[in-house]
């Protein structure tokens, strides 16, 4: 029988996680830079920093791909702690949602969904 | 083989610092990860307009809310350096005992640099 929470998926993952850790190395510490050094005491300063498109267009990528680097290390940490498998599904759908939603929400923020929380 | 099955206690095994920067690697990036959702609600709640800015700002006037902000710091410093020793050793470098214990050092020392910075930034 198939297990119902893990196949041979296992090197793929591995590739992800090495991929994204090496696209967030470069990209973080760029955004930190960019936020630190401007840093404004009022509001229409810091929503001045938001504007270029390009900046924007960079979070939501580095957030992307933050969510699949958090996705595999959650998902590794599930596997070793939480045994039953009811639990451990569970549990991995909740990162999922939290990560996934996470990403929707900033996508919403910067790109100016009205329905948002904005 | 007797001996079995060993019991082991927590609090006396005594870690090498390789393994003090796994472990510490899994944390921080538990952390990290509850860490995200809070951030995108700061963020949206200082974008939505001037008061919503000034109610962040007020928030992270508060010691809790900063030393909240210290941990997440720590937990990046640690989890980013951490990751590039781990991407290091995956290309085989600094395997050998003696490099790979100087740099597990070396990461818990500057992870824990760079939050007395950041503490005495947020604090002094």
């Amino acid at each position: 029988m198939k297990s119902a929470s893990g196949s041979h998926t296992g090197t793929g993952t591995w590739l992800l996680q090495r991929a994204t850790a090496v696209a967030l190395v470069l990209a973080l510490p760029g955004l930190m830079i960019y936020f630190l050094a401007a840093l404004p005491a009022d509001f229409s300063g810091w929503q001045a920093l938001f504007a270029p498109l390009w900046l924007r267009l960079l979070m939501l990528l580095t957030v992307a791909a933050l969510a699949l680097h958090a996705w595999v290390g959650m998902r590794d940490i599930l596997m070793d702690y939480v045994h039953p498998t009811g639990v451990r599904l569970a549990l991995l759908l909740a990162v999922i949602v939290t990560l996934a939603g996470s990403l929707a929400w900033l996508g919403a923020i910067l790109f100016g969904a009205t329905w948002g929380a904005s | 083989m007797a001996e079995r099955p060993v019991f082991l206690n927590l609090l006396r095994i005594c870690l090498p610092p390789s393994g003090w920067v796994s472990i510490l690697h899994r944390i921080s990036g538990a952390l990290l990860f509850l860490g995200l959702p809070l951030g995108v609600w700061a963020l949206s709640v200082s974008l939505s307009g001037e008061a919503g800015f000034r109610s962040i700002a007020e928030r992270f006037a508060h010691p809790l809310a900063r030393l909240s902000l210290l941990l997440l710091l720590w937990a990046f410093a640690h989890h980013y350096l951490a990751g590039l020793r781990h991407l290091a050793l995956d290309v085989h470098w600094g395997t050998d005992l003696q490099h790979a214990r100087r740099s597990s050092l070396a990461v818990l020392l500057a992870a824990g640099l760079v939050t007395l910075l950041a503490a005495w930034r947020l604090f002094a």
